[in-house]
């Protein structure tokens, strides 16, 4: 007789017992607080994200004809440098020729470029290495040289020497009439 | 109560982590097998409600602080922009907001506690102690808090708040220029009021650390008041107080939320959504609802310096309460004379709050004039809160020391255990079990 009382009233916190309906409502209750802090984790991380002014001001106006043949003017672009460079006919044609030399990361300078206006080229100013500015003209190609690692762009921005994987980068960009130009 | 601890390191990594940081033996001391009373009702769980309340006006403050700019020309514009344009800006602001007077209205809960069952009594008084610095420290972060925003009431709360330091005989003017850091209230005081509101809450888990240790020492009081005598008095924090502390803060959560979702400005001053104007000061001029009942006693005395000395005694006389209570027994369950008094004073801070909300000469009954002595009117805010101010102190300078000697207590359990199982209820039912049985 005894043995049925302590079978039916089963101690809740012995271990080792099957799930009963107390283990169920722990799970329960886990799992509920679980998605409610994993729910609300997501706002909290969002919040560092780019934020709706900063997005809206995500695209700019430039006016090229203020860019001397010959000349680059850098300007500063969702806060990164914006190089616009009026490049001479002898450069243009430097660019085109190595179109097909043994390059890292191949494109043509046409493809660089809009189509009738190969004088304009318009690249994100930031070494695809580890993101220094290149300076203007330096270098072996008269193209950038990037003062941290010495990485060598020629003059349609193309990576030919040193650590860096890629070409400069170029932006999405429109030509509003012939002088003016909007990126992003 | 914090006894033998009863930890037993079951890796390998545990016992060579145990040997030189115990810390896993301290969490599982105080937060598992911590004996706890076994007749905690639920006003005893604000404790835990208070400590996420910390945590969470903690959290969304630092990430405030990513987004606000603590400069008069930007700080207004820098809110509006957390509340439009930052990625769930709005809901982190809210809850900040929210959550200050969600801290406060449990902090008070939590405080009245004390209040009623005795806790503050011989050997707790240090607890309690500890207990009114955080709430004055809280009191400084709030007010701190509240003039970041830069709107109309945060500036001229501000003035008002500093200047009454300016209430101080001789050095008084020079505690005032140095709070501002200029000539008035301006980009000086806010940027070190931000430096401020961002140091003081690590100061208050500090303080909250040393309350935890200090409560630990002599262990939790209880309804009864009765110390625990014996394990059977006892179960340990974890399930039980876990479970019921989690209950409580799930019941917490859902006030809150009600606040944050559907009415998140119903605590907020409108007048704080114009920008600071040095020019112009507000037609009405009120602190946040707990603050008020401060603020009515600081109105109700008609002299600068007074006034300022009263309010700063209100909470003063707090800290020298363990020292006015002369009364043997800890639970005002067994002292039914004072706990009528007690729940005239929870009335009369309630009165004092009414009255700071709303204009000193204002009429408490509308178009009454007879109730006049002399010159005054008695039927107005300023003279209730003046009736209201003094039973306040009478409360903890006369009322409580008296009445713990001329007061006969009702007879006090032997145990915590004894009264349940010496519960009418608790015998048939054993006596029913005994009869199934046979």
């Amino acid at each position: 007789m005894s043995d049925t009382v302590v079978r039916t009233n089963p101690d809740p916190q012995a271990p080792g017992e099957d799930p009963n309906r107390r283990d169920f409502i722990h799970i329960v209750a886990s799992v509920a607080a679980l998605g409610a802090v994993g729910g609300l984790a997501w706002p909290f991380i969002d919040q560092m994200n780019p934020a709706g002014d900063t997005l809206a001001l995500a695209s700019i106006e430039f006016d090229l004809s203020k860019v001397v043949e010959g000349q680059q003017v850098a300007v500063k672009w969702r806060g990164k440098p914006l190089f616009v460079r009026y490049r001479t006919p002898a450069e243009i044609a430097a660019a085109v020729k190595d179109d097909h030399a043994d390059l890292r990361d191949p494109q043509t300078d046409e493809s660089r470029h809009k189509p009738g206006k190969p004088q304009y080229l318009i690249l994100i100013g930031v070494c695809t290495h580890l993101g220094c500015v290149p300076n203007f003209k330096g270098g072996d190609y008269g193209g950038w040289l990037c003062p941290c690692h010495g990485s060598v762009y020629d003059t349609s921005g193309r990576i030919r020497k040193g650590p860096a994987p890629k070409n400069l980068a170029v932006p999405d960009y429109a030509f509003l009439s012939d002088t003016k130009i909007k990126v992003g | 109560m914090s006894g033998h601890s009863t930890y037993e390191p079951k890796t390998g990594f545990e016992r060579w982590l145990d040997m030189r940081l115990p810390v896993i033996r301290m969490a599982y001391d105080t937060v598992l097998t911590f004996p706890t009373p076994k007749n905690l009702n639920y006003w005893w769980t604000f404790g835990g409600i208070l400590s996420l309340c910390l945590g969470i006006q903690i959290v969304t403050g630092i990430i405030l602080a990513m987004h606000y700019v603590p400069h008069v020309d930007y700080a207004f514009n820098s809110v509006e922009r957390i509340m439009r344009d930052v990625n769930y800006g709005w809901l982190v602001r809210y809850i900040h907001a929210t959550g200050a007077s969600m801290f406060f209205l449990a902090v008070y809960i939590h405080i009245c506690r004390n209040l009623y069952y005795g806790s503050y009594k011989a050997p707790r008084e240090v607890l309690w102690i500890l207990g009114c610095v955080i709430y004055l420290l809280m009191m400084a972060t709030a007010f701190m808090g509240y003039v970041l925003p830069w709107g109309q009431m945060s500036f001229h709360g501000t003035v008002v708040i500093t200047n009454l330091f300016g209430a101080i005989p001789v050095i008084g003017p020079s505690i005032t220029t140095w709070l501002w850091g200029g000539f008035a209230v301006d980009d000086p005081t806010l940027n070190r009021f931000f430096s401020l509101h961002y140091l003081l809450p690590f100061v208050i888990a500090g303080v909250v650390v040393l309350h935890i240790w200090a409560l630990h020492v002599p262990g939790n009081n209880n309804p009864t008041g009765v110390n625990v005598k014996s394990k059977e008095d006892t179960v340990p924090f974890h399930p039980y107080y876990t479970v019921k502390d989690g209950f409580a803060i799930s019941v917490f959560l859902i006030l809150f939320g009600f606040f944050v979702f559907w009415f998140p400005t119903a605590l907020l001053s409108p007048d704080n959504s114009i920008p600071a104007n040095p020019l112009v000061t507000p037609a009405h001029i009120v602190p946040e609802w707990y603050f008020l009942p401060f603020y009515a006693i600081l109105r109700s005395i008609p002299n600068k310096l007074g006034g300022v000395i009263m309010m700063f005694s209100a909470i003063a006389v707090l800290f020298v309460l363990p020292w006015l209570d002369t009364s043997k027994v800890r639970s005002m369950r067994y002292r039914p004379t004072i706990r009528l008094y007690f729940f005239i004073f929870l009335l009369v801070c309630l009165v004092l709050g009414f009255c700071g909300a709303h204009e000193p000469a204002e009429q408490v009954i509308p178009g009454v004039t007879t109730f006049t002595l002399g010159d005054y009117d008695l039927n107005t805010m300023v003279w209730l809160s003046r009736v209201a101010a003094l039973y306040y102190f009478a409360y903890f300078l006369l009322i409580t020391p008296i009445m713990g000697l001329t007061e006969t207590p009702l007879p006090v359990p032997e145990s915590i255990s004894e009264p349940v199982l010496s519960h009418p209820a608790s015998g048939s039912a054993q006596a029913a079990a005994a009869s199934n049985k046979g």
